[in-house]
């Protein structure tokens, strides 16, 4: 009896369902000390004067920092250079003020109260200068791209279009986007007394990487960063927005240590929008180059993004075009235009989210311009091998998504004419959008201890960002020790166990996934052998390698599993405590990986090295399909979307459960970013306009319909041992645009800007 | 830190003796719109009169067939209110979308007809607003102003009245009833909110010593066959792009009874008599509710980005009436 593809229920369900998992701002500290940040009001200019008196004498005041007086700090490096940061501009070390909600100034009091109040009082004057806003400047080219170059080319795809029989030719827009994650992000940070610092954070950023930060920023060589304990044991979301070093995750151990006392910031909701980067709005042009049989000869893929002088995340909208159809000719560029509104950074889907809208999207109305469907037009520029890096998929189950997918919806009822279809008056609408994502694997390493009562501790310094790592890794450490799921404990989010990546681009259970099952049967294999040299094992010589684990705890003789040993016996015998293995996982000879390119110190030259000769065997990505029911109000303009089926090949499915636990947040994040998800910027002044959950909409449970989701589960076996590949981020991808077509296909109106709502559809 | 005295009061003529005395003082009721401004630093009282134990909470028929609705009543009891629910279903439904069910548990329909705009630039204190800050300009204007009014506005604020309870008694004929020390006044709900002019700060006909003491709806035989419809940026829990509350009686073919306002449109619930007018006589078909949506309609100002609500709200019209035409009342 295996647990893995089993749906068990969340270990730590019963404690979130009930309050009681502590949190990162729950964990009581004593002599602990409060902080809150002053931001700035203005996008761009100086700051003229600041006056801190009134605050510093303010009830519990007991620091307050700002450029006159705070602790000159590095500037960060980049994590497209090998860093941690994205903003790489450390905070309070200049007069300059570069977007609204950069913080001017730190106060930290007895209580939150007292800080907050005396941030009132901190009076700040400043030279305003006229902000850039919006993406109309010069465009510039970035650095990189996700480790890539900005620009792509694939043969000649300009000359193609011009000898294309059909060509599209659309610009698509998406806005500013928000993780909003329900935790704020929150930290804690406390010195003792030989110089060592504890950081609790709400942190995704993996606890190693952040600890190679604090050191950066604190200036503790490397060589001491183990001086520095990063915990993070839950965490309410993080969606990209606490994966990284920002000046709020720096300036309360600054501030820690000229107090001497423990200090803990927690952002307000407003404050979430400036603190941790956000999605960068696109403008993207696409063109589209066919033949009247429908197959695509040339796309050219032209993405802006914002830019900013304080650090640089171009969003990678056209890297999905590189590698999704087979088309000859191909171009992608990306660009960026500098703002005053700080740094963007990863947001759920990162590139493959917006990009796939202006891609599919585009595709869609290719289709209608050849009066083909959508879902053959893109069965006929079906990639059997990776177009990008010409070689094979280590797996790809797309057609199988498609066909099943139709199937379940209901494709084939489909009227090819937009308008066509009713419910009484509503319009209904019916669309589809293929979904790919390049999710990684990173190195991770864990530690699987069997004690003498039979029971097993996993530990990783990987977190769990919600998504189900504390059960999964449970049930994977179980099959591979021949115990009960219940009988392993996963324990993650801590500096002292072995290194982890960030669980970023949907690689925790790929990454973690093999390390956690090597390290358990490394483990169950010395309990073998201490077996197998015992004269009172049944096991006694046996060939340790040929030992199975038949479950309960128990190891067997392959030859006779009535003859069989327990991990109790063998350990007590042994007179044992317990014993323990720790395996590493992650470099990936055999498979291409952009990851390189962007790893951090010390995983990024340690991959760029591993992969250097092996790199061209295979390409893995995930794949899906989306298919999404709309109606349409037509007096009003208002959209719902009804239905939506998604099938994806995401290797094995570790826990079914889970799996569509993120599939279905997936999708929902599509409807949102569809339908109603925006950032707004005050064109003149650069300042979010209303940067709050009343401003900034998500779906609610009336806005998501139910949602079908299928996986096909089938096993990579040339990813990893397990056959999984990652599922985090692949179900977002594609449905505003499966959602955009289907309101096409309702309404007759193509719009190319999200989100869709009355004021595009009236009229 | 910044303080603030409470008091509680138990029974109305406390309440409003102890304002009278305070100057800076705010009765706090459901609390789910003056705590917030409180804590965005936009109200900042002196005192905070906790009136939620005076013995406003009960919801009667009064003999000419009306209801008085006490200014306690929280949003969700009379939401479900049998009377309401059966005489005055638009009132019901306006309700129900409005907000939460967690908000529409705690906010008072005193505190609901009070409560004040959402527009961004009024909750964000570094941001120019008349209305917080008389002369300071307005944002909005300019700025991000989708959600804004289109109706009555005036080039120093073009916020909304953010209410659907509201728009529903407009077009009930309420009347609300207040109490100060001086006595008792009754003023017309449509009378109740102001247009901006050139003091978008002074948003009610209420004095400052003034407290909400009841709601009174007369009674309306029309008003049982009547819609409330919300058009919102998402399904649920979000502010009124457009919203009109409807009631319509048809005899023959002709219109005879009709009841329209509008939400979301200006800074009070906007009561649309010129469409009334048109109504009332006329065949009960699309082209006269059109027609009767375009005369109301004739004055909207559309901004930078809410251009799109004029049109909106004329179709929001037609489409509640013809709703009401071919399938009456909701249930």
């Amino acid at each position: 009896m295996t647990s893995v593809g089993t749906p068990v229920p969340r270990v730590d369900g019963l404690l979130k369902a009930t309050g009681t998992a502590r949190y990162t701002a729950d964990i009581p500290f004593e002599d602990l000390t409060h902080a809150v940040l002053l931001q700035a009001t203005i996008a761009r200019g100086r700051i003229a004067s600041i006056d801190a008196s009134a605050a510093e004498a303010a009830p519990g005041v007991l620091l307050v920092l700002t450029h006159l007086n705070a602790p000159r700090l590095p500037r960060m490096r980049a994590f497209a250079k090998g860093g941690s940061a994205q903003q790489t501009v450390p905070a309070l070390q200049d007069d300059r003020v570069r977007f609204a909600g950069e913080t001017v100034a730190f106060v930290v009091a007895e209580s939150q109260e007292q800080a907050r109040y005396a941030a009132m009082l901190i009076s700040v004057e400043y030279d305003e200068e006229p902000p850039a806003v919006g993406l109309h400047g010069d465009a510039y080219p970035p650095a990189k791209v996700n480790g890539q170059p900005p620009d792509y080319r694939r043969g000649d795809a300009e000359r193609a279009l011009a000898d294309a029989a059909v060509t599209v030719e659309r610009t698509y827009r998406t806005p500013v986007h928000h993780h909003n994650p329900i935790e704020p992000p929150v930290t804690i940070a406390s010195w003792d007394d030989d110089g060592g610092l504890t950081v609790h954070e709400a942190a995704q950023g993996g606890v190693h990487m952040m600890r190679l930060g604090f050191a950066e920023a604190l200036g503790i060589p490397r060589r001491k960063a183990g001086s520095i304990r990063v915990v993070s044991k839950f965490l309410g979301g993080g969606f990209g927005g606490k994966g990284f070093m920002w000046p709020r995750n720096i300036l309360p151990a600054v501030a820690a240590r000229l107090l001497g006392r423990p200090v803990k910031l927690e952002l307000t909701r407003a404050q979430m929008y400036t603190s941790g980067g956000y999605r960068s709005e696109t403008v993207q042009r696409l063109r589209l180059g066919a033949d009247r049989d429908g197959r695509l000869g040339s796309i050219v893929h032209e993405s802006t993004s914002t830019g900013s002088d304080m650090g640089e995340f171009p969003e990678p909208c056209a890297q999905i075009t590189q590698m999704l159809y087979a088309c000859p000719n191909v171009t992608g560029t990306h660009r960026l235009v500098r703002q005053n509104v700080g740094v963007p950074t990863f947001t759920r889907a990162p590139g493959e989210g917006p990009g796939s809208f202006a891609l599919e999207s585009a595709l869609d109305e290719l289709a209608g311009e050849l009066s083909l469907d959508p879902l053959e037009l893109r069965l006929r520029n079906y990639a059997e091998t990776d177009p990008e890096h010409d070689r094979p998929w280590s797996s790809k189950g797309l057609r199988e998504c498609y066909s099943e997918g139709a199937e379940r919806f209901g494709w084939s009822a489909r009227n090819p004419e937009p308008g066509s279809m009713r419910d009484g008056r509503w319009l209904v609408g019916y669309g589809m959008a293929t979904a790919a994502y390049s999710s990684h694997t990173w190195p991770t390493f864990a530690r699987v201890r069997i004690r003498a009562d039979g029971t097993a501790v996993v530990r990783c310094a990987t977190t769990d960002i919600g998504t189900g790592t504390y059960t999964v890794m449970a049930q994977v450490a179980a099959d591979a020790l021949g115990v009960r799921p219940g009988d392993v404990t996963f324990e993650a989010g801590d500096t002292r166990y072995p290194f982890a990546f960030p669980p970023v681009s949907s690689s925790g259970a790929r990454s973690i996934g093999p390390a956690v099952r090597a390290a358990a049967l490394a483990v169950r294999t010395r309990v073998a052998r201490l077996a197998v040299k015992d004269r009172e094992s049944p096991l006694f010589g046996a060939d340790a390698a040929t030992v199975r684990a038949i479950g309960g705890g128990r190891l067997a003789r392959a030859d006779d599993p009535e003859r069989y040993d327990t991990f109790v016996d063998v350990l007590e015998r042994a007179g044992l405590g317990h014993v323990e293995e720790r395996k590493g996982y992650g470099v990936m000879p055999f498979l291409h990986s952009t990851a390189s390119g962007i790893a951090p110190w010390p995983v990024g030259p340690l991959l760029r090295v591993a992969t250097r000769p092996f790199a061209g065997r295979y390409s893995t990505y995930d794949f899906g399909a989306q298919f999404v029911e709309v109606r349409v109000d037509p007096d009003l303009g208002v959209v719902r979307v009804s239905r939506v089926v998604g099938v994806y090949d995401i290797g094995r499915v570790l826990n079914p459960r889970t799996a569509r636990n993120q599939a279905v947040g997936g999708i929902t994040w599509g409807i949102g970013m569809a339908l109603m998800e925006r950032t707004t910027t005050h064109p003149r002044l650069g300042k979010y306009t209303s940067p709050n959950l009343s401003g900034y909409l998500l779906p609610t449970n009336a806005d998501v319909p139910d949602i079908d989701v299928h996986f096909l589960d089938r096993p990579d076996p040339l990813v990893n041992p397990l056959g999984v590949k990652g599922v985090g981020e692949l179900p977002v991808v594609g449905v505003a645009a499966a959602i955009a077509n289907a309101v096409h296909h309702a309404t007759g109106k193509r719009v190319r800007s999200l989100p869709i709502g009355p004021a595009e559809l009236l009229g | 830190m910044r303080t603030f005295a409470y008091l509680s009061a138990d029974d109305v003529a406390t309440a409003v003796q102890a304002i009278s005395t305070e100057p800076g003082a705010k009765f706090l009721g459901g609390g789910t719109n003056l705590v917030d401004l409180m804590r965005e630093g936009v109200e900042h009282p002196d005192t905070v009169i906790d009136i939620t134990r005076l013995p406003l909470t009960g919801v009667e028929e009064l003999p000419d067939g009306g209801v008085r609705i006490g200014a306690l009543v929280r949003n969700s009891d009379l939401a479900g209110d049998r009377l309401i629910r059966g005489r005055y279903p638009m009132l019901s439904q306006a309700l129900l979308t409005g907000a939460s069910a967690q908000l529409r548990n705690m906010a008072t329909v005193g505190g609901n007809v009070l409560q004040r705009t959402r527009c961004a630039y009024f909750y964000d204190g570094t941001a120019a607003c008349n209305k917080r800050e008389p002369g300071a300009g307005c944002d909005a204007i300019g700025g991000f102003n989708r959600n804004h009014a289109i109706l009555g506005t005036s080039e120093d604020c073009i916020a909304t009245h953010p209410s659907d309870m509201c728009v529903a008694l407009a077009a009930l004929d309420a009347v609300v009833e207040v109490e100060s020390v001086r006595g008792k006044r009754r003023i017309p709900l449509v009378d109740f909110h102001l247009l901006p002019g050139g003091t978008p700060q002074v948003e009610t006909a209420l004095e400052a010593d003034e407290l909400i003491t009841a709601v009174e709806l007369p009674p309306s035989p029309l008003a049982a066959t009547s819609r409330y419809r919300k058009v919102r940026d998402r399904a649920s829990y979000a502010f009124a792009l457009v919203s009109v509350a409807a009631a319509l009686e048809v005899a023959d073919g002709t219109v005879t009874g009709v009841r329209l306002a509008l939400g979301g449109v200006a800074a009070k619930p906007w009561r649309a008599y010129e469409a009334e007018r048109v109504l009332l006589g006329a065949p009960a078909t699309e082209e006269s509710f059109r027609l009767a949506a375009e005369a109301e309609l004739a004055p909207a100002v559309g901004r930078s980005q809410n251009e799109f609500k004029i049109e909106l709200a004329k179709r929001a019209v037609v489409a509640t009436l013809r709703q009401l035409l071919t399938e009456g009342g909701a249930a």
